[in-house]
């Protein structure tokens, strides 16, 4: 019942602020409109759909790192969650009541992506579910990202550090806007050390039915889950007891 | 009987001691106002006894049972006004008020019960559908106090509840504190002197970490000698320091 209502008051705190809506859902699909449009007016295969819209929707995730923390930042530095910390709310109550509202989030963001993907030409299949599906592996580091993020800085500092800063990277980084093989090198290796091109692959591969070849990229994904989680977890626990 | 009862409770923060020693007793069902100018350790006493922040040393029982190894049962007999409004912006009037029931365990009738109340109680039924944010800070600050009653605490803390205010909407809320004497005990901390006077049973003066004086305010002004209690209030804290 306790994680229910924390639940309940996350998911109402993300879906009625407007913004929200229009960076996690709008702004991906304005992106993927415009590389379209650029694709349709240049000779070479920069942007097609069955590539690109994989990409979208992992950048797409990036905002829930965003919306992630800046509500747990502003959680802290306002009076809201000492309130709750008086109360019999447990750790796990306030760690599983920020995440698991954010995954049905990020999914109907995955999947509204991937539907406008289809109006620009992306073969409508079962594919695009199993992508929604395992792209919550990507959606759950992102949010645990937002989580640790959030238990760390203040809400300014986390509008830099994930709505700039962490956005930028997920996009560079992932290979979607082009081909990291192209730059080769240190970028490349960077690039390939980080779960974002790991992420996008994975997705990439669901949507062409390539089932054997979202391995290895699962395993980068849900290790950094993993760690990332469980990092969150331990300074979100941590601030809890030392306020 | 004593609701709250302090044992050589003490804080340390980094080489300064914010609260030294405090020995304390709050009786049940009293309004007991914590006065101190700022830094004298009153936020951090209240920290204590709500299980915010570990004591460095002592003890602290709320109706028995210890801040320490019994922190469960104590936070489910306590609820926090903090000194800032403390309410979900995004969250309506109602829904608010449903959060703060449900963090409890009530049941969904029990939970729109209590809501139905409350709401009435504090006025809040005209606004049941408005956002928080939306409120003015007197409204706000009348949810925020609506909120930490709803689980029917033994105890309630009120931290600077009237910071903030203008003259209409303290008085309101004077009137809501005034309403819980007896069937709730509240332990208050203000700046605001006329505020301590008007409202307390009993009154205790902290500095520097520890405990001056407590005391009824008529008691209070009569250790120092003057018949104004803002007066007496500054007498005891300057004296201290001679």
């Amino acid at each position: 019942m306790r994680l229910l209502t924390f639940y309940q008051r996350t998911e109402k705190e993300i879906l009625r602020d407007p913004l929200n809506a229009a960076f996690g859902i709008g702004f991906p699909v304005a992106v993927l409109l415009l590389l379209t449009v650029i694709q349709a007016n240049i000779p070479v295969s920069l942007f097609a759909i069955e590539r690109l819209s994989p990409g979208i929707a992992v950048f797409g995730f990036s905002f829930m790192t965003l919306f992630s923390a800046t509500l747990v930042s502003k959680d802290r530095s306002g009076a809201l969650l000492q309130r709750l910390y008086a109360t019999p709310l447990k750790a796990k109550d306030y760690i599983l009541g920020y995440i698991l509202p954010m995954l049905p989030i990020a999914a109907a963001q995955s999947l509204v992506c991937f539907m406008a993907a289809v109006c620009l030409g992306l073969e409508v299949s079962a594919n695009i579910v199993w992508a929604v599906l395992l792209g919550m592996p990507s959606a759950f580091f992102f949010i645990a990202l937002g989580l640790l993020c959030g238990s760390i800085f203040n809400d300014k500092q986390v509008g830099g550090i994930c709505g700039a800063l962490l956005t930028n990277l997920a996009a560079w980084l992932s290979g979607t806007w082009f081909d990291l093989e192209l730059v080769g090198g240190t970028f490349q290796k960077i690039a390939d050390a980080l779960p974002f091109v790991h992420a996008v692959e994975l997705e990439r591969a669901v949507i062409a039915g390539d089932f054997s070849g979202i391995l290895p990229h699962l395993w980068w994904v849900l290790g950094y889950a993993a760690v990332t989680g469980a990092a969150a977890i331990f300074v979100f626990t941590h601030k809890m007891k030392h306020n | 009987m004593d609701a709250i009862e302090t044992c050589d409770l003490t804080k340390k923060y980094k080489g300064l001691t914010a609260v030294d020693g405090l020995n304390l007793s709050v009786r049940e069902g009293e309004i007991f106002s914590l006065l101190g100018v700022n830094g004298a350790g009153k936020t951090t006493t209240i920290k204590m006894l709500s299980c915010l922040t570990r004591p460095t040393s002592g003890n602290a029982f709320l109706y028995g049972k210890s801040i320490l190894s019994d922190s469960q049962a104590v936070k489910n007999m306590i609820a926090v006004s903090p000194q800032e409004t403390a309410v979900a912006p995004n969250l309506t009037v109602k829904e608010n008020l449903e959060l703060m029931a449900g963090v409890h365990s009530f049941s969904r009738e029990k939970a729109g019960q209590k809501t139905k109340e409350l709401s009435a109680r504090f006025d809040l039924d005209q606004i049941a559908g408005k956002k928080a944010k939306k409120l003015s800070g007197g409204w706000q600050r009348r949810l925020s106090i609506a909120m930490a009653l709803i689980s029917q605490p033994q105890i309630l803390y009120l931290d600077e509840p009237t910071l903030g205010l203008d003259v209409l909407a303290r008085s309101d809320l004077w009137e809501m504190i005034r309403s819980l004497k007896g069937e709730t005990t509240v332990i208050l901390t203000t700046h605001y002197m006329e505020e301590a006077e008007s409202l307390s049973d009993r009154v205790g003066v902290m500095k520097n970490g520890r405990l001056l004086f407590t005391g009824t305010p008529g008691e209070m002004k009569a250790r120092a000698g003057t018949d104004k209690f803002e007066e007496a209030f500054i007498r005891l804290v300057k004296e201290e320091k001679q």
